[in-house]
């Protein structure tokens, strides 16, 4: 677990923040605080909380205990100021149908106070930015989802909120849209705070220089995603394809190199899998050790981990 | 106030964008038209005035009025969109009163385009346009009593149909609190007080004196004390079903 403050300190802090619906506990005190130049990847199962945290700290739903402060504005006594520094792209990215891309954000612009050329300036530069310019005259309900979805992330950028609070902001999109989408994030997160949640764990390596994994409305991980990694149970792990069976004989060799948890054979193939204790790199005893054998080797590389692994073993347990 | 008009816009513009604006005109005309000349008898009681067209009003508006409150909220929460105008930097109040100004205003212009009425009645005669006048802004006033309740009812369920029910039952409630037959219903066991209570939520007996084109202030009280606390009880409401 890390403890990280952006250079401003926290731009959200939540602080014991806890979402009860009826006996169920949704959200269970959770506490973090997000800073400036961060993006905070916000992982979990679905049905762990992250849309109803992401909804308190919006000011969307009550909060049940603890408090959230956003910009220095507490969302409970503060909503209107705390809502003006925030960009919120909420789940499913709800827009209204009936009107064409510029009426909509010609609304929002509005409701955000912008008028006259300040407000049509702001509107064809989150047009521009999410490359909107073709569907700018269509009512949004013939939009395709990939459409959709960019006309919501446009709406929560307009008003350059130093906070984007964005629920799966790359649900639905195609590869082309996923890598355009995260390149607008990594472009604006110099000087925002922003919370992206997803369950698309490339995402969190792809985007965030912070990961957040939580379960059952619990906290479980926080840190960066090198640190989450560094968790998956084949982190550091050594693979190594022989040139043939012969040079399996040396899984007792291996076994046996100091920091070796254990050594695994890849099933049906001449490869072994070599695991070491709590991460630790192996590959130079590995490599020596195979040298001295003088076994022939295809090849030999070091795993970096499967997130999926970590996502499982975080999530599962309890 | 500046938000609530930027509400108000974009409310009255989704009522044009639908033919729902243009189907609940047509309907509205065609039926104050039916009922004025058929049931009315506008021709055959040989009066100058609008007595006959006005008077059809509460029973039009028990109908149509929820028609046009249903979707106000119950939209917003079916499509989720209310989680994306809630997390916006406007007050929940001037949500609610954008949107209900919205309709009222949808609901004037419908009214105003029944100015034919008024043109076929001058020209057969000299009625008095004081009172025809005193009638139109009392209709309008009433609307708003409808409107309000349909826009408390509509942000109560998801469901549309819901809405129109719900709110069209409690108009009806409201319109003949005032009639012999629910009077008869709490005569002889209720007190009196509460008789009269009853009686003066009646929408029928303070719509009657307005007809005449008498324009009490205690019926403009009233139809805006009905705005008022449905309204209020809408913002509660909003509050209240957020995220469910």
């Amino acid at each position: 677990m890390s403890e990280q403050g952006g250079e401003l300190g926290g731009m959200i802090t939540l602080d014991g923040l806890t979402k009860k619906f009826g006996s169920f506990t949704a959200v269970d005190n959770i506490s973090l605080s997000v800073g400036k130049g961060e993006v905070l990847g916000f992982l979990g199962p679905n049905g762990a909380g992250k849309s109803t945290t992401m909804r308190m700290v919006t000011g969307y739903l009550p909060i049940s205990g603890g408090r959230a402060m956003v910009c220095g504005h507490d969302i409970e006594t503060d909503p209107l100021e705390a809502r003006r520094c925030i960009g919120y792209l909420p789940e499913g990215a709800p827009l209204y149908g009936d009107m064409t891309t510029r009426q909509f954000l010609g609304f929002i612009a509005e409701v955000r106070g912008f008028t006259g050329a300040d407000k049509k300036k702001r509107v064809e530069t989150a047009i521009h930015k999410l490359e909107l310019d073709a569907v700018v005259n269509q009512p949004i309900e013939t939009l395709s989802k990939g459409y959709k979805r960019r006309v919501g992330l446009a709406q929560a950028i307009l008003h350059d909120p130093d906070v984007l609070i964005l629920d799966e902001p790359t649900d639905g999109l195609d590869p082309n849209q996923k890598h355009q989408v995260r390149e607008l994030i990594h472009n604006m997160a110099k000087d925002k705070a922003i919370v992206i949640s997803t369950h698309l764990l490339e995402e969190v390596t792809a985007v965030c220089t912070r990961a957040v994994i939580i379960a059952h409305g619990k906290l479980v991980f926080d840190g960066t995603p090198d640190q989450l990694q560094s968790q998956a149970p084949t982190h550091n792990a050594v693979t190594i394809r022989f040139t043939s069976s012969e040079g399996l004989v040396i899984k007792s060799d291996l076994s046996s190199l100091p920091d070796v948890a254990r050594v695994e054979t890849l099933n049906g193939t001449n490869t072994l899998m070599v695991i070491p204790a709590a991460g630790a790199s192996i590959v130079d005893a590995v490599g020596i050790c195979v040298r001295d054998k003088g076994v022939e080797i295809d090849e030999i590389f070091v795993e970096r981990g499967h997130l999926d692994d970590v996502f499982r073993q975080l999530t599962l347990r309890g | 106030m500046h938000s609530c008009w930027v509400i108000t816009k974009r409310e009255l513009g989704a009522y044009f964008s639908t033919p729902l604006a243009y189907v609940f005109i047509v309907i509205f005309l065609a039926m104050s038209g039916a009922l004025t000349f058929f049931l009315g008898a506008f021709f055959e009681r040989g009066q100058a005035d609008l007595q006959s067209f006005f008077s059809f009003h509460p029973w039009l508006y028990l109908f149509l009025i929820p028609a046009v409150a249903m979707r106000l909220w119950a939209e917003e929460r079916k499509t989720g969109t209310n989680e994306l105008l809630l997390t916006l930097p406007v007050p929940t109040w001037a949500a609610v009163i954008g949107k209900f100004l919205a309709a009222w205003v949808f609901i004037g212009i419908a009214l105003a385009l029944t100015f034919p009425f008024w043109i076929t009645v001058n020209y057969l005669g000299e009625p008095d346009n004081g009172v025809i006048l005193a009638a139109y802004i009392g209709s309008f006033i009433m609307a708003g009593g409808y409107l309000a309740i349909g826009s408390c009812i509509s942000a109560a369920t998801k469901n549309q149909v819901i809405a129109f029910i719900i709110a069209a039952v409690v108009s009806f409630l409201f319109l003949m609190s005032g009639v012999e037959l629910v009077q008869s219903f709490f005569q002889g066991w209720a007190p009196d007080f509460v008789i009269e209570a009853i009686k003066s939520m009646s929408f029928l007996t303070h719509f009657n004196d307005i007809v005449r084109g008498v324009i009490d202030l205690r019926d403009v009280i009233f139809f805006g004390s009905v705005m008022g606390v449905f309204l209020f009880a809408n913002t509660a409401v909003v509050d209240l079903t957020r995220g469910s």
